[in-house]
């Protein structure tokens, strides 16, 4: 049974648990879960947006720098002759000019024949002459007005890239080329770092760097596209990919082909750097939830173990007080019984008691001789004695059924002790005892047992007149009234009194000063514990020779019930 | 010559036929009977019954029941209650249904004669009063 009832708690409390956590996590998992993915998307949304933007504007930028340059160089050569441009003084003093005017970012300026012969030049490098039939940038400029050429070593073996400009004036072709500064235009290119990782560089048609490739990486580093991510509304201009990089991390790479030049502006970035910020709140909304269901599963298993101890206290009263009852109702019961055997027992007793009388009358008329006649007197007299004995008894076990119905009502004292004293009439005036009532009919009621306050005031009053049997009667004075706040009931009589070194032994149970069998001394004990069950108190007063005074104070009823 | 007639009625006749044996050996006449209707039918065949000494518990017909039938037919017949256990109730019962007094079985046999006699006298001293009303009658009538 207990084992049973462990589990079955166990089992609830698991119950409750569970529900608890399913009820409030799942709303939450699918909220949140939902909350979640939106903002994600959304964030990427706008992280692809602003990148594809910023490199938009970059390239523009780069765009706008190189179309700045070349239609410097091509004004040069519309305003200048050929004659003035190959006359290096002239050259110089265009160039030096050139370089106060926009920073020196031309590097230096060269005009070059039909042939591919540099015939004029004017800059650092002692490039005068210089053949560049072969050159690249000198035959890719060959179909083209203006020509930007790749980034390359050349003869002065720096990096540098050329703009180059072909006229046709005074019956000549010829063609006016200036060097761009390479660090300057890198740094131009590189200026656009966005977050920690990211990087710009250019690139041309066949994916040779023309700036400085990220310093972290080595040169065999490659992005191979993953997938390209589809933007509705970003112009074509721009192109987003999520790449993975040679070195096993995946990239979000940005590129946009430049309008001027076959080259391509590529942004790179750490995705995890692009997304950090994303990454952080998700992060942070992630520990969140995750306390928050911890939290939510602390407080289920302890509320659940907090309802289940609840329930276990509340089973535990529920069944002592059923258990109570049950005893309640046996001890009714038994009570019944008792009675019912008290009944019984008093007839055979009866009759014993009567035929031993009857023996002891036809004694009276024998003439046995003395000894018999004296023992079997004595022996008669002890069955009259025991059968008096179980006569108490029998008493005491129906005194002890009848407390067991002790039902409480509002009580009037006048009227009961009337009633209690009529009851005693007949042997008060076998006794000579007269009654004397002071009984204050309008008093308060008392809230206690009609029963028991019989049982105690039939008692004092029997009491009193069997004690004044021996002073051949008397006054039994009753009365009753307030005082202090309490009923107040007593009951005095004109007999002997009571010795003092009695008097404080009165309530004691089974003191007596009657001789054996002439009461069991339970009379007085008994009073005085129902009158302390009601919540009054008892006490008596005496003087030998004089007489007896029991006084009983009971609290009222309270008002309002 | 005899100084009281009672009528005993107990359903426990051994009780019965002892009390009889020793309270005739007092001087007092009983007359017998076990159950309510018998001791009404011993009533109405004996008038010079005086007392009634009544068990309160009897199966059939209670004692209380028995007392009330008593007083409604034989008024001036007193009766003495005899009960196996004092509940309170039980006795002012008996009082109010017109018992002179009760007494707890078993019984002192002195005290019970000593009731006897007590409710002899009290009986003739209704039966004395009831005369002398009725003769005080007669003459009023008669002036």
């Amino acid at each position: 049974m207990q084992i049973e009832e462990k589990t079955s708690y166990d089992k609830l409390s698991r119950n409750i648990v569970l529900t608890v956590l399913t009820v409030s996590l799942a709303p939450l998992i699918l909220v949140g879960g939902l909350i979640f993915d939106q903002f994600s998307s959304i964030y990427r949304e706008k992280v692809y947006a602003h990148l594809g933007e910023v490199v938009d504007k970059h390239r523009d930028n780069v765009d706008n720098f190189l179309e700045e340059k070349r239609s410097e160089v091509q004004y040069l050569g519309r305003i200048f002759s050929y004659d003035q441009l190959t006359d290096p003084v002239f050259l110089a003093e265009t160039l030096r000019s050139m370089q106060q005017e926009y920073g020196r970012i031309f590097v230096d300026l060269g005009v070059v024949d039909q042939s591919g012969r540099q015939v004029a030049y004017s800059g650092p490098f002692d490039l005068l002459g210089a053949d560049y039939s072969d050159a690249e940038w000198y035959k890719d400029s060959r179909n083209t007005d203006t020509g930007i050429s790749d980034v390359f070593l050349g003869l002065r073996q720096a990096p540098h890239f050329i703009i180059s400009c072909n006229f046709h004036s005074g019956g000549k072709e010829w063609t006016l080329r200036a060097t761009i500064d390479f660090l300057a235009f890198s740094h131009l290119v590189e200026n656009i770092r966005i977050g920690k990782t990211g990087y710009a560089y250019l690139i041309n048609q066949r994916g040779a760097f023309q700036t400085k490739p990220p310093a972290h990486h080595d040169k065999q580093f490659s992005l191979t596209p993953v997938r390209t991510i589809q933007r509705p509304t970003a112009g074509e201009e721009v192109t987003i990919q999520e790449t993975e990089g040679s070195d096993g991390e995946t990239y979000i790479t940005v590129s946009s082909s430049l309008r001027n030049v076959s080259w391509e502006l590529v942004y790179h970035q750490n995705t995890s750097d692009a997304f950090s910020a994303m990454i952080r709140s998700e992060l942070f909304t992630l520990v969140i939830f995750l306390l928050g269901g911890l939290g939510i599963a602390i407080m289920a298993v302890v509320l659940s173990r907090k309802l289940v101890a609840g329930f276990k206290l509340v089973d535990r009263e529920t069944e002592l007080m059923s258990k109570q009852m049950v005893e309640t109702g046996k001890l009714a019961a038994i009570g019944e019984l008792a009675a019912g055997i008290a009944h019984e027992i008093n007839n055979p007793v009866a009759i014993m008691i009567e035929e031993a009388g009857w023996v002891s009358d036809l004694l009276e008329d024998e003439t046995a001789d003395m000894n018999s006649r004296q023992e079997i007197e004595r022996a008669l007299s002890q069955v009259r004695t025991q059968g008096r004995r179980c006569k108490d008894i029998t008493h005491k076990l129906l005194s002890f059924a009848r407390q067991t119905d002790s039902r409480v009502t509002d009580v009037a004292l006048a009227p009961l002790i009337h009633e209690v004293a009529e009851i005693s009439m007949q042997q008060a005036r076998y006794a000579q005892v007269n009654f004397d009532f002071d009984l204050t009919e309008s008093m308060p009621e008392v809230r206690a047992s009609v029963s028991e306050l019989q049982q105690v005031f039939l008692n004092l009053i029997n009491n009193s007149i069997q004690a004044m049997e021996e002073t051949n009667g008397g006054t039994l004075t009753l009365s009753c009234g307030i005082e202090g706040g309490q009923a107040v009931v007593t009951v005095a009589d004109t007999g002997p009194g009571i010795a003092a070194a009695n008097l404080s032994r009165i309530f004691d149970p089974f003191f007596t000063t009657k001789p054996v069998g002439k009461g069991s001394g339970l009379g007085l004990s008994i009073c005085f514990g129902i009158i302390h069950q009601m919540g009054g108190e008892i006490d008596v007063e005496s003087s030998v020779g004089i007489g007896t005074k029991f006084t009983i104070r009971l609290p009222f009823s309270l008002t309002e019930e | 010559m005899f100084d009281a007639t009672i009528l005993l009625v107990d359903d426990e006749m051994g009780f019965v036929e002892t009390m009889a044996k020793r309270l005739e050996k007092r001087n007092i006449q009983v007359f017998k009977a076990y159950d309510g209707d018998a001791a009404m039918s011993q009533l109405g065949k004996h008038p010079e019954i005086q007392v009634v000494v009544l068990d309160v518990k009897m199966p059939v017909k209670d004692g209380q029941t028995v007392l009330q039938e008593i007083k409604r037919d034989f008024p001036l017949v007193e009766v003495i209650m005899l009960t196996g256990h004092a509940t309170v109730e039980n006795a002012v019962e008996g009082i109010h249904n017109g018992a002179y007094d009760y007494l707890m079985k078993p019984c002192k046999l002195e005290e019970l004669t000593e009731k006897v006699r007590e409710a002899v006298a009290l009986k003739q001293e209704h039966e004395e009063k009831a005369v002398e009303d009725r003769m005080h009658d007669l003459t009023h009538r008669m002036a």
